[in-house]
């Protein structure tokens, strides 16, 4: 009987709690949860095929590889290789990424067989002169963003997410998750320093892995103000590789390269 | 008659290459995942470079027309943990040796969890600083292809890779065979009054080329700090080049014990770089020392821009013997990246004598046409050359205009 007068009153307290649970909360649980949802897929790797859509319709293409490893500790690591345009070809970067402090990584050059370490401030730039920020790639951690839940819309969630970083292109973007579908992000819309509207991203062609993990196949960003589109394809996705720290070192990055 | 040499070449090469992966492949067998890729790459380019001062020595040219193939090939197995690396090179030009041709890449090469092993001819880079390569050297530096030292020629080699989790990464190096540096010949700019040729350099070592020369490295990273700590001994890639009363130039390449050091801090925007080197041999020791930091300007005008400063300071104790004629410099340089669709890019530079009026300026700017093209122009101007300078006087009116087109199948 005591026992369940205190889980009333718990439940009370939780309802109240949560009915009383301000945006900024609900913002950053929505993203937790997201973000657990994605939870234990260790490591994964995947073909990408860039292309590049100026104003005036024309194309080009690069291919690329990824190969991510989980890490729960500290951010994910990752190693990209480019195998086109053929000039480029090995061209490949290694990433540290870390939820708190700049992401450590390295550049490999196939001409000269040099590794390099490069600055990773350079967050807002285009990569390979794409629609694609090298903040708008890399591993998205709960830590480096600060929350407002803005609506619910059907099976939609709306947060506002602020980046932490200074150095961000971004005052704002704002995030569409699915909650019936794992917490995975359908659109985000990107607001630049002036908090005008500046990209919409929108992921679509979704598949199950592992019966856990939520990939769309293609991210399609559309800048609003050059007119000017990237699209991203992937394919082959293997959740099954069984990836390491051995395959995420300077080592491995030239392996990869060469 | 060029084109019917380098076809026969290739096709040996290609059936070496074959043999080479049937062997390994039998041994690959075993392994679960069998599934080869094979990769065929070939680069054509044209280029030419134009010397706009009138020669300074007898039998040089002011036009040279030239055309370059850098055929590759890769097979991968083992989920890519085995492979087979093959990267050609072949230099038609109307200097007869920088008419050439080299293996630069053929090796095996095999990783397993935390080592690496690689077996045959590779390239290997070390260092940090960009206007001088002071640490790098284990591969003999192809004098002829470029001015700036960085192309270099394959060296054949046992490499062993071991990366530890908490002490870095150790190298090892068994190198068996050493090649040696290749030179302009009478037609050519960029030389000496007195033409080198390569077979004419001796050596210190009895064993000669094939003296076993051993080398060891250990690189590590902690947070902003990328550092890495070398031993080199063996047959110096730098031939010694002693004067003798008579004017003659009397060159070898001595036997050499080299230690390296070479360190990056990268905060921020900012890159802190140091490279020195403490090399002794019977006929001579010195040390040498270049520092350096990077800044980049990322992202300027909201379209990717990224402009970035470089300055570099360059001491070498061999004073005017030195034969990079980098003895007490400052480089300073900015690397301008539009991060367009054509990856277009810029970089500008100079390297200043501190004690005398010497500086040269150089250019070069990349773009890619298409998905396959890609046109270079490169600038080298000799500015001032002090007469007291022993090696840069003799390309005092070598300053060269350079535009290469390449085509990538």
């Amino acid at each position: 009987m005591k026992k369940q007068i205190l889980s009333s009153i718990a439940l009370i307290m939780a309802v109240a709690f949560g009915n009383a649970q301000t945006a900024e909360e609900r913002g950053l649980q929505i993203a937790k949860a997201a973000e657990e949802a994605d939870l234990g897929f260790g490591s994964s790797t995947v073909t990408l095929k860039m292309t590049l859509k100026n104003k005036n319709g024309q194309t080009s293409e690069r291919y690329l590889e990824n190969k991510t490893l989980e890490l729960t500790e500290d951010g994910d690591k990752s190693l990209i290789v480019f195998n086109s345009p053929k000039d480029v070809k090995g061209t490949a970067t290694l990433t540290f990424t870390h939820k708190v402090g700049s992401d450590d990584q390295w550049l490999y050059l196939p001409s000269i067989a040099r590794v390099k370490r490069i600055s990773s401030n350079n967050k807002s730039g285009p990569f390979v002169g794409s629609e694609f920020a090298y903040e708008d790639l890399s591993s998205q951690e709960v830590e480096k963003y600060s929350y407002k839940f803005l609506s619910e819309e059907g099976p939609l969630l709306i947060v506002e997410q602020d980046p932490v970083d200074p150095k961000s292109g971004y005052t704002r973007r704002v995030v569409s998750y699915n909650k019936e579908k794992g917490y995975r992000i359908e659109k985000i819309e990107f607001y630049d320093r002036k908090n005008a509207l500046l990209k919409t991203l929108t992921y679509s062609g979704y598949k199950l892995y592992k019966n856990k993990f939520w990939r769309a196949s293609t991210f399609n960003m559309v800048n609003h103000q050059s007119n000017k589109e990237t699209l991203l394809e992937f394919s082959d996705y293997n959740f099954g590789v069984g990836l390491s720290d051995d395959d995420f070192t300077q080592v491995a990055l030239k392996r990869a390269g060469s | 008659m060029a084109q019917l040499i380098t076809m026969e070449r290739h096709s040996k090469l290609g059936l070496l290459v074959t043999l080479f992966f049937m062997i390994l492949g039998l041994n690959a067998q075993e392994e679960e995942n069998k599934k080869v890729s094979h990769d065929v790459e070939l680069e054509v380019e044209g280029e030419y470079r134009f010397f706009y001062e009138e020669s300074q020595f007898e039998g040089q040219e002011d036009h040279y027309p030239s055309i370059a193939f850098r055929p590759e090939y890769s097979a991968e197995w083992d989920k890519g943990y085995q492979s087979i690396n093959f990267k050609g090179f072949f230099r038609w030009d109307r200097d007869n040796e920088r008419t050439h041709w080299d293996i630069r890449e053929l090796y095996y090469q095999k990783a397993k969890n935390n080592w690496e092993l690689s077996v045959g001819l590779k390239k290997v880079y070390w260092g940090v600083i960009e206007s001088n390569h002071l640490v790098d050297v284990i591969n003999q530096t192809d004098a002829v292809e470029t001015f700036d030292g960085e192309e270099k020629l394959g060296q054949p080699m046992v490499q062993f890779s071991l990366i530890t989790n908490k002490l870095g990464t150790f190298d090892f190096f068994y190198l068996p065979f050493h090649r040696k540096r290749t030179f302009p010949g009478e037609e050519g700019r960029l030389r000496f009054g007195t033409v080198i040729d390569q077979g004419d350099l001796g050596y210190e070592s009895g064993a000669e080329e094939w003296r076993q020369d051993v080398a060891i490295r250990w690189k590590h990273y902690v947070g902003a700090f990328d550092i890495g700590l070398s031993h080199f001994y063996g047959n110096g890639r730098e031939p010694l080049f002693v004067f003798t009363p008579t004017g003659e130039i009397d060159a070898f390449y001595p036997v050499i014990h080299q230690s390296g050091l070479d360190l990056q801090i990268t905060h921020n925007a900012f890159l802190w770089k140091l490279e020195s080197i403490y090399r002794y041999a019977d006929a001579q020791d010195f040390f040498a020392l270049a520092a350096g930091l990077e800044f980049t300007f990322s992202n300027i005008d909201g379209n990717g821009l990224d402009i970035g400063v470089l300055g570099e300071y360059l001491y070498d104790e061999r004073d005017e013997l030195a034969l990079t004629a980098l003895q007490n410099d400052i480089f300073f340089g900015s690397r301008i990246a539009f991060n367009d669709v054509q990856d277009t890019s810029i970089l500008l530079g100079g390297i200043k004598d501190l004690e005398q009026s010497s500086t040269i300026f150089s250019m070069e700017a990349s773009r890619r046409f298409g998905s396959n093209w890609t046109a270079e122009i490169e600038a080298r101007i000799f500015s001032n050359i002090d007469d007291s300078e022993l090696i840069l006087a003799n390309f005092r009116q070598d300053s060269f205009l350079r535009i290469a087109i390449s085509r990538f199948f």
